[in-house]
C-alpha cells in the first residue's frame, strides 16, 4: 500500500501583507509553511498508514526551500519526500504544475506502485484547487473533491468509500483505487508529532527531481507552458457602510417602503 | 528508546545558538530546542547587533547576514516636553570594514543563524517545549520536552532560555527576579520609504543612526527610549524598571504612546504605518543579580544569567559571548571526560575575564543608585534642560542673572548638599 500526498508550500496567510499600492501579495514578508489543508492531507495518509500498513511518500514542486514542508510532513509521520527543482518549473500556472506533478507521480509510480493520491482541497495563496483534479485527468484516474472523511479503505478489493461534502450535507462515495482525494480540513485533527519523529525530521534530506528525471517535456512548463494570464490582481472594494434606520418597527417599515419606493421612481 | 545527545541547548536565541554553533564546528553532537516557530519569532531587540561578538564565530558574517543597516552615527538626547539636549558621535570609518555595528531585525538575523547552525551540523527541533531538567542525583542529566517520548539525555544542558529562565529558576540557581531586576520595554517598527528615513536621519541608502533618550521620554522614570533605523522601518520602544512603572500607574503602551506623540519625536515617525508591535522583559539586575552559572551537567548563558549591560544598551553581545565561552569551557571538559560543576566552572572563570563579567563589575551599584534615588531622573536630568534653556534664551536678562537662577532653580527641592551627594555616588559608581 503506497500512499502519495502532493504538497505545497504557501506563505503563511495569516502573516501575508497585500501592498496597498500594487494591490499585489507581498509574499516576501510572511514565513512559508506548508499549505494547512495539505497538512490534513499528510496527516490523513498517515492515519490510513497506521490503519492497514503501507508507506507514505510526499511530493512537492518548488524551490529548494519547498524542502522544510518535506521536512514537516515527516514529522507528522510520512516516511519519505521528493522534492521537484528546475528553474524550467518556474512560473508555471495550474494547468502546467498539474503537467509537472502527474509526470513526478508516473515516474514514481514506475519505481513503486502508488494505490491512492492525497491533496489538499486548495492552496491558501493560489486558492484555484486546480492542481487535484488537474492531475487525476492526466493520469486517467478518478478524482473524489471536498472530502470530509475518509470512512474505509480496501485494498483488496482495491475501492475507497469517503464523505463528500455538499452544500446541504454530504455525499457517500465509493470509488475505484486509485485515485485522487482532495481533502477539507475537517477530515482529521493534526497530531502532535513525537520528539523521536521531530528528529528523524530535522535530519531527513529528500530526493531532488529536475525536468529530466521525470522525463517532463519543458514546452508545456514555466510562462511558456501556461495558458493562463493574470489580467488583475485586485482587493474587492470594502462595502461602504449602507443606510440605517431607526425607530419602531412600524416607523422603520414605513421609512423603508418610502425609501424603495423611491428607488424604483 | 531514549535519545541521547553530547550536548542540549534550551532555547534558539543568540546565546543558545552562538553556544550551538561554536560545538558543533568543534565536531560535537548539540541538540538546540526551540519553543518557537523557529528561531527568532519569540526574540526581542531594539536592534543594534554588534559586529566583533558575531565575527569571533563566524568570519565576515556580515557579508552575508540579513542586515538592516550599518550605523555610523548614535546620538544621546535628554529629553523634556518640548525640549532636548543633544549629543552625538558620527565616524565615518563605521562605514566600512570591518564596521562597529548593525541594526538587524531578530525575526530575520536569529532564523539566519539558526541555518548557519543546521549547516554546521546542530540538529534544531522547533516549537517543542522545554518543561524541566532531568536530575540525576545533583546531576542534570537531559530535559524533558512536552512532545511524546520527549525525554532527551545529554552530558551538559546549556539553558538559554531567555530572561524569565524559569528552567534555571527551577534548579534553585535564583529565585524569581524582582521589579527592580527586570525593564519592561515595549516597542514598535514604523514602516517608512527608505528615502524618507534617510533625509530625517541624514544617512545614506546603507547607514544608520540611532538615538537614545533620557528624561520624559520614560515619563522621567528610570529608563531610556531608542530610536533606530532599519532598511525600511524605524525602531521605536521605551523600556522602565518594572518596580518604578508598576508604581506609576502608567501602562507600558501609553509610555509609548506618549514618546511617539512628543514633538520632538513625531517629525521621525510622521506618516509611517505601525508593522509590528512587541513586548519583552530585558535583565537589568546587573552584576548583582548574576545568579550562579553551573552546576553539575549544566551551564547558564545570555539573559537567563542576567548578562545585560543596561547602561549601553548591550545584550546580545553579551549573549554570544557567554554562549561562546561556554561552548569552549565545555569543550574542554569533553576533552577531560568530566561533566561536573567543578570542571564546568572553567566558564564561569573564563566569564570573568572577559568584557562581559568586567563591564557589569564596572557598573555594579549604578543601576540601584539610580533606581533607590528617582532624583537622577526627575530632578538632575530636567535640570539640564531648564538650564540650557535659561543660558540660550535672549531675553534681556543678564547672563549673571541667568546663572544664579540656574543654580536657584537647580537647587529648589534639593539641598547643595544631597546634589553634591547624588552626583558623587553616581559618579563612583560609574567610573
Ligand atoms: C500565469 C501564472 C504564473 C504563475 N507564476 C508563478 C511563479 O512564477 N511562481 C509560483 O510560485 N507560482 C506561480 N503561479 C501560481 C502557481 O501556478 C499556482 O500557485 C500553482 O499552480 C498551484 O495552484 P493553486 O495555488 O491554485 O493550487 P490549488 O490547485 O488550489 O492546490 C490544490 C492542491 O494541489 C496540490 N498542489 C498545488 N501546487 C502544488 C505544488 N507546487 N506541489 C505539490 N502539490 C501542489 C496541493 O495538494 C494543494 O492542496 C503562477 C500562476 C499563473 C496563473
Ligand atoms: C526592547 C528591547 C531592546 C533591546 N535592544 C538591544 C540592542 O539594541 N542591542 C543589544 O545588544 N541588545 C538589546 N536587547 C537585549 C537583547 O535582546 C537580549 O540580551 C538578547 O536577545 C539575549 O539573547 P538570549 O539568546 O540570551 O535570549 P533570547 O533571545 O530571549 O532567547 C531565548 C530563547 O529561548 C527560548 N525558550 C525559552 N524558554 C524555553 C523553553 N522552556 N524551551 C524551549 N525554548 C525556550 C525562547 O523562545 C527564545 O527563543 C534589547 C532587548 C529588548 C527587550
Amino acid at each position: 500500500m503506497h500512499i502519495v500526498v502532493c504538497i505545497k508550500q504557501v506563505p503563511d496567510a495569516a502573516q501575508v501583507k497585500i501592498d496597498p499600492k500594487t494591490n499585489t501579495l507581498d509574499r516576501s514578508s510572511a514565513p512559508a509553511i506548508l499549505n494547512p489543508y495539505d497538512a490534513h492531507a499528510v496527516q490523513e495518509a498517515v492515519n490510513i498508514k497506521r490503519l492497514y500498513g503501507g508507506r507514505v511518500t510526499v511530493l512537492t514542486m518548488g524551490p529548494p526551500q519547498a524542502k522544510d514542508i518535506i521536512r514537516k510532513s515527516l514529522e507528522l509521520g510520512a516516511d519519505a519526500g521528493i522534492l521537484l527543482s528546475d528553474r524550467a518549473f518556474a512560473g508555471s500556472d495550474t494547468w502546467a504544475t498539474s503537467y509537472i506533478l502527474s509526470q513526478g507521480l508516473s515516474e514514481l509510480r514506475a519505481r513503486e506502485p502508488i494505490d491512492l493520491i492525497l491533496c489538499g482541497k486548495q492552496a491558501i495563496d493560489g486558492d484555484t484547487a486546480q492542481v487535484g483534479p488537474g492531475i487525476a485527468r492526466r493520469l486517467n484516474i478518478g478524482q473524489l473533491t471536498y472530502i470530509q472523511k475518509v470512512e474505509s479503505v480496501d485494498f483488496v478489493e482495491r475501492s475507497i468509500i469517503v464523505h463528500r461534502r455538499v452544500d446541504q450535507g454530504y455525499e457517500v462515495i465509493q470509488a475505484k483505487l486509485p485515485c485522487v482525494v482532495t481533502v477539507e480540513k475537517e477530515i482529521n485533527e493534526l497530531q502532535y508529532s513525537s520528539l523521536p519523529e521531530m528528529m528523524r525530521a530535522a535530519q531527513y534530506q529528500p530526493l531532488v527531481w529536475g525536468v529530466n528525471d521525470i522525463h517532463a517535456e519543458v514546452n508545456n512548463m514555466g510562462l511558456n507552458g501556461s495558458p493562463t494570464t493574470v489580467r488583475k490582481i485586485f482587493s474587492p472594494p470594502e462595502r461602504t457602510g449602507g443606510e440605517r434606520l431607526t425607530g419602531s418597527i412600524d416607523d422603520m417599515a414605513n421609512q423603508l417602503v418610502n425609501v424603495l419606493l423611491e428607488k424604483i421612481s | 528508546m531514549s535519545i541521547r545527545q553530547e550536548v542540549i541547548i534550551v532555547g534558539g536565541g543568540v546565546a543558545g545558538l552562538s553556544a550551538a554553533y561554536t560545538l558543533a564546528k568543534a565536531g560535537v553532537e548539540v541538540m538546540v530546542l526551540e519553543r518557537g516557530l523557529n528561531s527568532g519569532t519569540k526574540n526581542v531587540m531594539g536592534g543594534v547587533l554588534y559586529r566583533q561578538m558575531m565575527e569571533e564565530m563566524i568570519p565576515d558574517f556580515w557579508k552575508e547576514a540579513p542586515l538592516e543597516r550599518r550605523i555610523i552615527e548614535q546620538r544621546f538626547w535628554l529629553m523634556g516636553k518640548d525640549s532636548v539636549t543633544q549629543s552625538a558621535y558620527k565616524d565615518m570609518s563605521w562605514d566600512s570594514p570591518p564596521y562597529n555595528n548593525f541594526t538587524v531585525f531578530r525575526s530575520k538575523f536569529d532564523q539566519w543563524f539558526a541555518k548557519k547552525c543546521t549547516e554546521a551540523g546542530v540538529l534544531i527541533l522547533n516549537e517543542t517545549l522545554v518543561t524541566e531538567c532531568i536530575i540525576k542525583g545533583n546531576k542534570v542529566v537531559g530535559v524533558r520536552t512536552n512532545r511524546p517520548d520527549g525525554d532527551v539525555y545529554a552530558d551538559v544542558v546549556v539553558l538559554a532560555d531567555g530572561v524569565n529562565s524559569l528552567l534555571a529558576k527551577n534548579l534553585g540557581f535564583h529565585k524569581e527576579w524582582t521589579s527592580d531586576q527586570v525593564a519592561l520595554a515595549v516597542m514598535e517598527e514604523i514602516k517608512l520609504p527608505a528615502k524618507v528615513i534617510e533625509e530625517r536621519f541624514n544617512v545614506g541608502p546603507e547607514t544608520g543612526a540611532t538615538i537614545e533618550i533620557y528624561g520624559e521620554s520614560t515619563q522621567n522614570m528610570m529608563g531610556t527610549a531608542f530610536i533606530y533605523t532599519n532598511k525600511e522601518h524605524v525602531s521605536i520602544g521605551c523600556g522602565t524598571l518594572l518596580s518604578q512603572l508598576s508604581k506609576s500607574n502608567i501602562k507600558p503602551y501609553e509610555l509609548l504612546e506618549m514618546l511617539k506623540q512628543n514633538p520632538l519625536v513625531k517629525p521621525f515617525i510622521e506618516g509611517g504605518e505601525s508593522a509590528e508591535y512587541y513586548a519583552h522583559l530585558i535583565p537589568e539586575g546587573g552584576y548583582h543579580s548574576i545568579p550562579r552559572l553551573t552546576g553539575d551537567g549544566v551551564l547558564v548563558i545570555g539573559d537567563a544569567a542576567q548578562l545585560v549591560n543596561s547602561i549601553h544598551r548591550e545584550g546580545s553581545n553579551l549573549a554570544m559571548t557567554s554562549g561562546r565561552l561556554a561552548a569552549e569551557a565545555i569543550l574542554q571538559a569533553r576533552r577531560l571526560g568530566e561533566f561536573d560543576e567543578k570542571t564546568l566552572s572553567i566558564y564561569p572563570r573564563s566569564l570573568k575575564e572577559s568584557f562581559v563579567y568586567q563591564d557589569l563589575a564596572k557598573y555594579k551599584d549604578a543601576v540601584h543608585i539610580m533606581e533607590r534615588n528617582p532624583a537622577y531622573f526627575n530632578h538632575h536630568l530636567p535640570a539640564v534642560n531648564s538650564a540650557m534653556k535659561e543660558i540660550l534664551t535672549v531675553d534681556g536678562k543678564s547672563k549673571r542673572d541667568k546663572q544664579w537662577l540656574i543654580v536657584k532653580s537647580y537647587f529648589k527641592g534639593r539641598s547643595f548638599l544631597k546634589v553634591l551627594w547624588d552626583l558623587f555616588t553616581l559618579g563612583k559608581a560609574m567610573k
